[in-house]
């Protein structure tokens, strides 16, 4: 095991690299554009240009630039090109706000996910399957892009049940708080549970066909002690994977776009505003950070799989 | 029974066969028909109904609907709603914001945007994908371990994050990349982005195809008639790959036009004034209480378009391979990273 950890961490040190590079790469060798120029804008004079050029280091040799935005990010010195303000302290206001948003809707979607799937799993070919079947099928074909508004318009506008979000601390108000996040939670569980549900439901008809399902019933456990203990305990492994991944991906996609449709004050709407704004180091910054965070709870979630299934550690050291 | 009729008929009129039987499939291939059609007319639309292009501002213009003058946009920066065929199919859906363009060609144009950067960009990654898979999959050795690296790396990438860096670090500078050259404001931009974070999705399971069939009987019957390793792969390999293409082609149109929609909408992939469904919205949302068919009509286009796309795509799957479990599994393996876009996942698990 500890092997395994070990490896994993090597490897997640390797992908951490390979992503600043690749954030470097993207942001000062790519663009035909100099980044000074950028800076300064379409009618700016070669001076000020050159000055700009000189203040951030952009005429240095590309490893140099390398080396100061890699020592920018470690010691918390990013900051937004105009106004100048710490990128470090926008991301720490938005980690809230985001934090609530992603945890919430993923403990939404894991509940609803995991019940319709586990019920649709249990009446497989049933009348009840197949409504849970039509309702996941629709869930995962709407996108964000059309329930968010469709939600608001209807529920925030029209009959003005819920407010037009805007984050609330938790610490201020506990019922705000939850009021003003139900909409996007549901926004962006409802894909999930969509997907969570059809994802158990397979894996649980895959699982019901082996050799020690039918050898927990030949020993005369109830049909629940069987689907809840071996069935359903089973086919939960490979969903473990699956949510580590899609927790990081929700953080690094779909969470920013409904932070924008909601307007919640989190590091996607930051991010967002910095695109609108054209200001490169608060994206990178967001990007690395990001990167970073969605790399470390992969990493832990490979380490949760081999914990929850001996095979796949075993298989690890035995190949080597 | 009755006698199978696979010994006279070919594997793809078979195929064929299946295909048109799936009566839900063959539905949403008529709308996705339809959709492309309507974003085919635009220039018609455009030219001879609504009399106006897609970027042109009608700020200080008056329209007669129904023999009564009304501002496009009023004094207070309202655009006018729908009018349908009031004023003779000028702004049959509205202005689109305090600028007075016409909703309805920019819905038309933007639609063929965004089917253009999907197709496109799906296009580039399926080629670049197959012939990175032919050569790891054929090779092996340091050529797969270098191609199977990289691809794990894009793979474990966040890639929405990335790729919306990268799309808003091109949208400001343009691309320069050795002989390709890409100027700031241009589609291609997006296109270049979707279709290299979506290269492994591709290139991950067909690998793995061209691994085992390279295992085959086949193949080693052309080396021995003295096939070069670009025969072998082209002419042996290839058109063996011919059912996993198409339909992984077919999924990735309604994934890079999700990838294209998130990246719109946030400013890092069509730039203004072009229109493409994804930065309709962003211009849609900031009306949604008063005109919410502003926001909520490009939404629904791109939700009908993906989801015909993907139905269709799934048909094709079972149509083509109807044991294909790999196949299915490389799919869902695919939805499962849901790294690619606000939705990755939503490809078809129908």
């Amino acid at each position: 095991m500890a092997r395994f950890i070990v490896r994993r961490l090597v490897a997640m040190i390797g992908v951490l690299f390979a992503v600043s590079v690749i954030v470097f790469v993207v942001f000062m060798v790519l663009p035909k554009q100099n980044p000074a120029q950028t800076l300064a804008g379409k009618n700016a004079t070669p001076v000020l240009v050159k000055s700009i050029e000189e203040e951030w280091g952009f005429d240095d040799s590309l490893v140099v630039q390398y080396g100061t935005m890699m020592k920018k990010v470690f010691t918390g010195e990013l900051t937004s090109y105009k106004p100048r303000i710490p990128v470090d302290d926008q991301i720490k206001e938005g980690i809230p706000a985001t934090f609530s948003l992603t945890i919430g809707a993923a403990i939404i979607w894991l509940f609803f996910g995991l019940l319709l799937g586990y019920l649709s799993a249990i009446r497989a070919g049933g009348w009840l399957d197949r409504i849970l079947t039509g309702v996941s099928i629709a869930g995962i074909s709407i996108p964000v892009f059309l329930l968010a508004p469709v939600l608001l318009y209807f529920l925030t506008y029209k009959i003005e049940l819920f407010p037009n979000a805007q984050y609330v601390d938790f610490s201020e108000d506990p019922y705000e708080w939850a009021r003003h996040l139900i909409l996007p939670w549901f926004t962006l569980a409802l894909l999930s549970i969509g997907f969570y549900s059809r994802v158990l439901r397979s894996n649980m008809l895959d699982v019901m066909n082996e050799d020690y399902v039918r050898t927990a019933r030949a020993k005369g456990l109830s049909e629940r002690q069987v689907m809840t203990r071996h069935v359903l305990r089973n086919s939960l492994i490979p969903v473990v994977t699956l949510f580590g991944l899609d927790f990081g991906a929700t953080i690094a996609g779909t969470a920013i776009i409904t932070e924008v449709l909601f307007s919640l004050d989190g590091i996607g709407l930051y991010a967002a505003e910095a695109v609108r704004k054209f200001e490169l180091p608060p994206i990178m910054g967001v990007a690395l950070y990001g990167a970073f965070f969605v790399v470390f709870v992969n990493a832990l979630v490979d380490v949760a799989y081999a914990y929850l299934d001996p095979r796949v550690r075993l298989g690890e050291s035995a190949s080597e | 029974m009755p006698t199978e009729p696979s010994a006279e008929r070919g594997p793809w009129s078979l195929a064929l066969r299946r295909f048109l039987r799936n009566r839900l499939a063959l539905a949403f291939l008529g709308l996705f028909v339809l959709i492309v059609v309507f974003v085919m007319a635009a220039p018609l639309w455009a030219n001879h109904v609504a009399d106006t292009g897609p970027n042109e501002e009608h700020t200080v213009e008056q329209i007669t609907v129904n023999g009564e003058k009304k501002d496009v946009v009023t004094v207070e920066g309202k655009p006018i709603g729908p009018q349908w065929f009031g004023a003779g199919g000028k702004f049959f859906l509205g202005a689109d914001s305090r600028l007075g363009r016409d909703e309805m060609v920019r819905l038309m144009y933007g639609g063929r945007t965004s089917l253009q950067i999907g197709i496109t960009a799906a296009l580039i990654a399926t080629i670049l994908a197959v012939v990175l898979a032919l050569l790891a999959g054929y090779f092996r050795g340091w050529v797969d371990g270098l191609i199977a690296r990289t691809l794990d790396v894009i793979w474990s990438l966040p890639v929405f994050l990335i790729g919306l860096s990268l799309g808003i670090a091109l949208a400001v500078g343009g691309l320069k990349l050795g002989p390709l050259e890409i100027s700031s404001g241009s589609n291609w931009n997006p296109i270049f982005v979707i279709s290299i974070f979506t290269v492994p999705y591709i290139a991950r399971p067909i690998r793995g195809q061209v691994l085992a069939l390279s295992e085959k009987e086949f193949v080693e019957a052309a080396v021995a008639q003295g096939a070069g390793p670009l025969r072998v792969m082209f002419s042996e390999i290839l058109p063996n790959l011919a059912s996993t293409i198409i339909v992984f082609f077919t999924l990735m149109i309604a994934n890079s036009m999700l990838f294209e929609a998130g990246l719109s909408f946030l400013g890092a992939g069509v730039q203004p004034p072009n229109s493409s469904w994804g930065t309709m919205i962003t211009v849609g949302v900031e009306l949604l209480n008063i005109q919410p068919l502003l926001a909520i009509l490009p939404g629904l286009m791109i939700m009908l378009t993906v989801l015909s796309l993907n139905i269709v795509g799934d048909a094709l799957r079972d149509a083509l391979d109807p044991r294909g479990k790999a196949r299915m599994d490389a799919a869902l393996e695919f939805e499962a990273h849901g790294g690619v876009t606000a939705g990755a996942q939503q490809g078809a698990v129908v």
